[in-house]
């Protein structure tokens, strides 16, 4: 079942306070010097296997076309050029549909579809998480269970259910799939679980009814949840969930119409680069920028 | 009996504001999670190819699975392989990269969390493989390979049988680092810092007895979160042996389930045969996360 807070010794999210970071250095009682040289190495290995992808992308991006064709080749670029960037709006004038129209899918698909998400998952986690009424346990398990069911799983049936409902190539196929996962109904209902509740009793006393106690005070007090939400299903939307059910140019995705650009032939090859490294800005700035919270957040995230 | 129904059915009624809430998040997830699964169970007793009716067909979607699809066969196998090499590399890849990052100071753990975690978020990044194991000579494997004087003439990698998977699991592991890992590095930072000091005076001298005795107990719920996480992962890889190997690979060698199903509903509109497939994926994924529960709970506890 769900986590208990209490009884994991964590009443309260996690906090990096300095009282904290002393705490750590009085553990170093059991800690050898080979052990910190072996944790070391280990992480100085993956590090630079996780990285290497990264730095070759960036590095091939600023390569110009002589030094990503040449034998031997190097690893890192003689003549860094801009121009497989600069190649990349005449690339985008010879698609058949206006470039802006690709922006638009892109940024109203996510910022919508995140933002209803949010929504309908924080009025679904706030009983769930409160709370007792009948079927509400046995609700909660079929979520957990459907943790594993990601969409690419249940893709073909929801294919014939999308046709036969005439849902495929539209923004509807785009937007309500991801709509419905279930990973952000856990997440949130598991943090929404730690508020005590003497915070909503204060709410009840003044007449508030359920509603205006989860916009009042509910969701002020899980703003880490929502917030590591707004990350994730940004991040999903934007990688272009959901895309797979699009055929039409004029609803296609930033991702996907890149995509074809990029893959389309060695004479594109350094802007393939550079439009890998320009998609991947967007979800890694904003990981970047929350980190704390998000972390924050995953505190609660364990199944019992 | 009939107290208890007409009791229950009270309570009901005293929620209505708790089901009202949980009304529009139920309806999506009936119609885009519970209802397809029913119905590719459904479907796949009959033949049905979205034109004509389904028409009722008994077991024989089945029995032509397993008796008589070598395809089917072979998906299956690197699904396994995928989902039984891949799934506990990445399983403790997330847990003991948490822990190692867990000792380190504030900023080290914070850029060292992003650099591990990045790659799962990247999108289509990893299409940059393609250039790493590229089939010419200026790919970066063979380029270098060929300096060193390993091998003489390029590899196919990305269309020679013999690397196809293992490259595929590669990247897989390479993005995997992702919610799983997350929570870890939460839920070590919850672990409540005395329980360590109480373990040093009782007699815990390095880190391996730390782990077994104290951290490994108090991460039950993360280690059950990050296992569905990576069962759902490692199952329904496609995307990347898509796009690296090609759809379908040479000899199907790439191909996963998932690649299959694709292949067989959406290419050959064999949508019965292809939900039985389906459906003996899902079963399998059940079956996987039953296990692998079992094993945590006996670790956790």
């Amino acid at each position: 079942m769900v986590g208990n807070p209490q009884k994991d010794g964590r009443s309260l999210p996690v906090r990096n306070t300095p009282q904290g970071r002393n705490v750590i250095v009085s553990r170093k009682v059991s800690r050898s010097r080979a052990g910190d040289a072996f944790v070391f190495l280990v992480l100085a290995a993956f590090g630079l296997f996780m990285f290497f992808p990264f730095l070759y992308a960036i590095i091939q991006s600023f390569k110009p076309m002589q030094e990503i064709f040449r034998f031997p080749p190097r690893f890192w670029v003689e003549n860094p050029t801009l121009e497989n960037y600069a190649l990349i709006p005449s690339l985008v004038d010879n698609l058949w549909i206006p470039f802006g129209r690709y922006v638009f899918n892109s940024v109203f698909v996510s910022v919508t579809g995140t933002a209803l998400h949010i929504l309908i998952v924080s009025l679904a986690a706030f009983p769930l998480a409160k709370y007792r009424f009948p079927g509400s346990r046995v609700y909660f398990e079929i979520i957990i269970i459907s943790l594993l069911f990601t969409g690419t799983v249940t893709a073909l049936p929801l294919y014939v259910l999308m046709a036969k409902t005439g849902m495929i190539n539209t923004y509807l196929a785009l937007l309500l799939p991801e709509m419905a996962a279930p990973f952000g109904l856990f997440l949130m209902k598991q943090f929404m679980s730690i508020i005590p509740d003497a915070i909503l009793e204060a709410g009840q006393i003044d007449g508030a009814n359920k509603m205006a106690i989860l916009w009042r005070v509910v969701m002020p007090n899980v703003k880490p949840a929502w917030l590591t939400l707004l990350i994730f299903v940004f991040q999903s939307y934007w990688n272009g969930a959901g895309s797979g059910y699009i055929y039409s140019e004029n609803l296609k995705l930033l991702p996907t119409a890149l995509g074809q650009i990029a893959t389309s032939g060695l004479a594109r090859a350094g802007s393939g680069a550079a439009i890998a490294v320009l998609l991947m800005l967007p979800p890694l700035t904003m990981f970047v920028f929350s980190q704390s919270r998000i972390i924050e957040t995953m505190a609660h995230s364990g199944i019992k | 009996m009939a107290d208890r129904k007409t009791s229950t059915l009270r309570e009901v009624r005293r929620n209505w504001s708790s089901y009202a809430m949980l009304a529009p998040f139920t309806v999506l997830f009936l119609f885009f999670t519970i209802i397809p699964i029913v119905s590719a169970v459904c479907l796949s007793f009959t033949s049905f190819d979205m034109v004509r009716l389904p028409r009722f067909v008994g077991f024989s979607n089945y029995l032509r699975l397993i008796l008589s699809d070598d395809i089917f066969l072979t998906t299956l196998k690197n699904t396994l392989l995928i989902a039984f090499i891949t799934g506990p590399i990445s399983f403790f890849a997330c847990f003991f990269f948490a822990w190692m990052i867990n000792d380190l100071p504030h900023r080290v753990r914070m850029l060292l969390t992003f650099v591990f975690y990045a790659p799962s978020i990247s999108g289509s990044l990893f299409v940059i493989f393609a250039w790493v194991f590229s089939s010419d000579v200026y790919g970066f494997m063979n380029a270098n390979l060929i300096r060193l004087g390993i091998v003489n003439e390029p590899v196919q990698w990305l269309s020679d049988p013999r690397y196809m998977l293992t490259i595929v699991m590669t990247v897989q592991i390479w993005m995997s680092l992702g919610a799983g890992f997350l929570s870890f590095i939460a839920g070590l930072q919850g672990i409540d810092r005395q329980l360590y000091e109480a373990g040093a005076i009782d007699g815990i001298r390095n880190r391996g007895q730390e782990l077994i005795y104290i951290t490994f107990p108090h991460m039950g719920p993360q280690l059950f979160f990050a296992a569905v996480m990576q069962i759902g992962a490692c199952f329904s890889v496609s995307t990347v042996s898509i796009m690296l190997a090609g759809f379908p690979s040479t000899d199907y060698a790439a191909d996963t389930i998932i690649t299959y199903i694709m292949d067989v509903g959406n290419v050959r509109f064999e949508m019965g045969y292809a939900s039985a497939i389906a459906v003996v994926l899902f079963f399998m994924m059940l079956l996987t996360n039953q296990i692998v529960r079992s094993l945590i709970k006996r670790v956790a506890d």
